[in-house]
């Protein structure tokens, strides 16, 4: 009694697996044009959370139920808010683009998208056990977590003993992005900010002169050709 | 035609890929290119999950056999199911004979990696659009171009 | 969060415009806190680990400085202390592989940890899991100070 493999092989079953994810596709489509068209900067950012999220929606459909639970917490969390704080000190709307810089844009972009659907055809068929990528050492790994490790979670094993190297460079890169951060905004938000008194008189950082306070001088050919 | 069936999902992903890299391309605002360039990682995840897909499998999370014919959600356990017992629990595992399929792993840690790679750039690219719209007082690529040729050209800032 | 110094209290009328968020995240953040751990060391049996528990804790404390205020959270979680923590979570993945070194196997290879392999593979597991779990907790949230603290150029009505 298959109870496993019957109840996938059955065709009921497979429709309505089909019908949720031609769901999230469309949503996910849809979420992404939106981002193309939106020019308020607090809606791009949420509108990016929920491409996330519905992400991580997807991923669990997909048996990937680690990496979902990564996405949605890092994804549609913390990203979500570090880019709201980012935009709080920055800007609230983005000007519209010129017509032309869209048209070139374009261009490149149906182009690439061309070249990579011309090579899908020669692409395994989706959720193929027989692949090459799900053939060799990918499925190995099972058999050897059974053996070596124990545990059942494999991804978990791959991770932190059979592929330990490259998750020690990932902890060292999170590592220096924080770094980096920090040097860039300081702990408690004083990187770049000084005080200053030559001669008596007290100047710091905001009134020290900067290029905003430069007047244009560009001929209006240069103007126009900088606008494109 | 058929074949288009079979391979919905890298279509669905190159046209995500493709929106996402065109927010990057045409926009000016940093922050909606940082917008764009996170949709489009996104969707490279979605590219390398759904080839590790594997149609009738689990997640690769094994399931473990507790030695009276049936796993732990009670299903009664094939004939000839692949078990391995040595030292502690044993687990059920793919093979010839058995039923049981597990979705690659090996996309999942990649992935995992890329994830968190991904956020710690981001957040990096935010902090360098905070720092530029302290000293340009905009966060649009052509105001800062001209501030930069005015800058270059008298050589100093006032 | 554009004056990290304002506390958050009560309006005009004295009655306070946050106590069903004040009330409902004091209850959330210790359990958000627990489902962290809960998380990080049943990683093993199930999908979770090092990387989700540690987004899961910064988002506690993140979700502390939302609605307390940022002097608040810094003076529960003091930016010292996560300074030391990012580099704390880093030596203590380093540090396992160089033990490993130390008792006579590789870099990096927990068979040597324990009499038994299988055990030492697990606890080699546990100690970098670990580690990430402090590294990416005190770095998401020095990040958020540093988005946090920095004050803005124009006020949030100039816009």
């Amino acid at each position: 009694m298959n109870l496993i493999a019957a109840a996938a092989a059955e065709p009921a079953f497979a429709v309505p697996v089909l019908l949720l994810d031609i769901c999230l596709m469309a949503l996910l489509v849809v979420v992404a044009f939106a981002i193309v068209r939106m020019r308020s900067l607090f809606a791009i950012v949420m509108l990016q959370g929920v491409y996330s999220l519905v992400c991580a929606v997807w991923f669990v459909t997909l048996d990937a139920v680690d990496v979902a639970f990564t996405e949605a917490a890092v994804g549609a969390g913390v990203s979500t808010v570090l880019m709201l704080s980012a935009m709080l000190l920055a800007d609230r709307k983005s000007t519209p683009v010129p017509m032309r810089r869209q048209f070139g844009a374009l261009m490149v972009v149906v182009l690439a998208g061309a070249a990579m659907l011309y090579a899908v055809g020669d692409m395994p068929a989706f959720g193929d056990v027989n692949s090459p990528a799900n053939a060799y050492v990918g499925m190995d790994f099972i058999g050897k977590t059974a053996e070596d490790i124990q545990i059942p979670n494999v991804v978990t094993a791959v991770l932190a003993s059979y592929r330990g190297y490259d998750t020690f460079g990932e902890v060292v890169v999170i590592f220096s992005a924080g770094l980096g951060v920090l040097l860039l905004l300081g702990l408690n938000g004083n990187a770049g900010r000084w005080e200053a008194k030559p001669n008596g008189q007290v100047i710091n950082d905001r009134t020290a002169p900067s290029a905003a306070n430069v007047e244009d001088i560009r001929t209006p050919d240069q103007k126009a050709e900088g606008e494109t | 035609m058929s074949d288009l069936f079979l391979q919905y999902n890298y279509i669905i992903v190159i046209i995500l890929m493709m929106t996402g890299l065109y927010i990057v391309f045409a926009s000016r605002n940093l922050i909606k290119k940082l917008a764009g360039l996170s949709v489009f990682q996104t969707s490279v995840f979605l590219l390398y999950i759904t080839i590790g897909k594997v149609s009738g499998g689990q997640p690769p999370i094994l399931i473990e056999d507790k030695g009276y014919g049936a796993d732990k959600d009670g299903h009664a356990l094939l004939e000839g199911t692949i078990q391995t017992a040595a030292g502690g629990a044993s687990y059920i595992l793919p093979g010839p004979g058995s039923d049981v399929l597990y979705s690659n792993p090996l996309p999942h840690v990649l992935i995992l990696t890329a994830i968190v790679v991904g956020v710690a750039t981001l957040s990096i690219g935010l902090a360098l659009t905070v720092r530029i719209r302290e000293v340009y007082r905009t966060i649009e690529e052509d105001e800062i171009e001209a501030a930069d040729f005015v800058y270059n050209l008298e050589g100093t800032a006032d | 969060m554009s004056n990290p110094e304002e506390k958050l209290g009560v309006d005009e009328f004295g009655r306070d415009p946050h106590v069903l968020l004040r009330v409902i995240a004091k209850f959330l953040i210790p359990l958000i806190a627990l489902f962290a751990f809960y998380v990080q060391f049943h990683g093993d049996y199930g999908p979770g680990g090092g990387f989700q528990a540690g987004v899961i804790l910064a988002a506690s404390v993140i979700l502390y400085a939302l609605i307390f205020g940022l002097a608040e959270a810094k003076k529960a979680f003091p930016p010292r202390l996560i300074r030391y923590g990012m580099t704390l979570g880093v030596i203590l993945y380093g540090g396992t592989g160089v033990v490993n070194l130390i008792l006579g196997g590789e870099f990096l290879n927990y068979s040597n940890l324990a009499s038994d392999s299988i055990a030492g593979q697990h606890y080699g597991i546990l100690a970098v899991e670990l580690g990430v779990l402090v590294t990416v907790t005190t770095v998401m949230i020095a990040i958020f100070y540093a988005f946090g603290s920095r004050q803005p150029e124009t006020s949030d009505e100039d816009w």
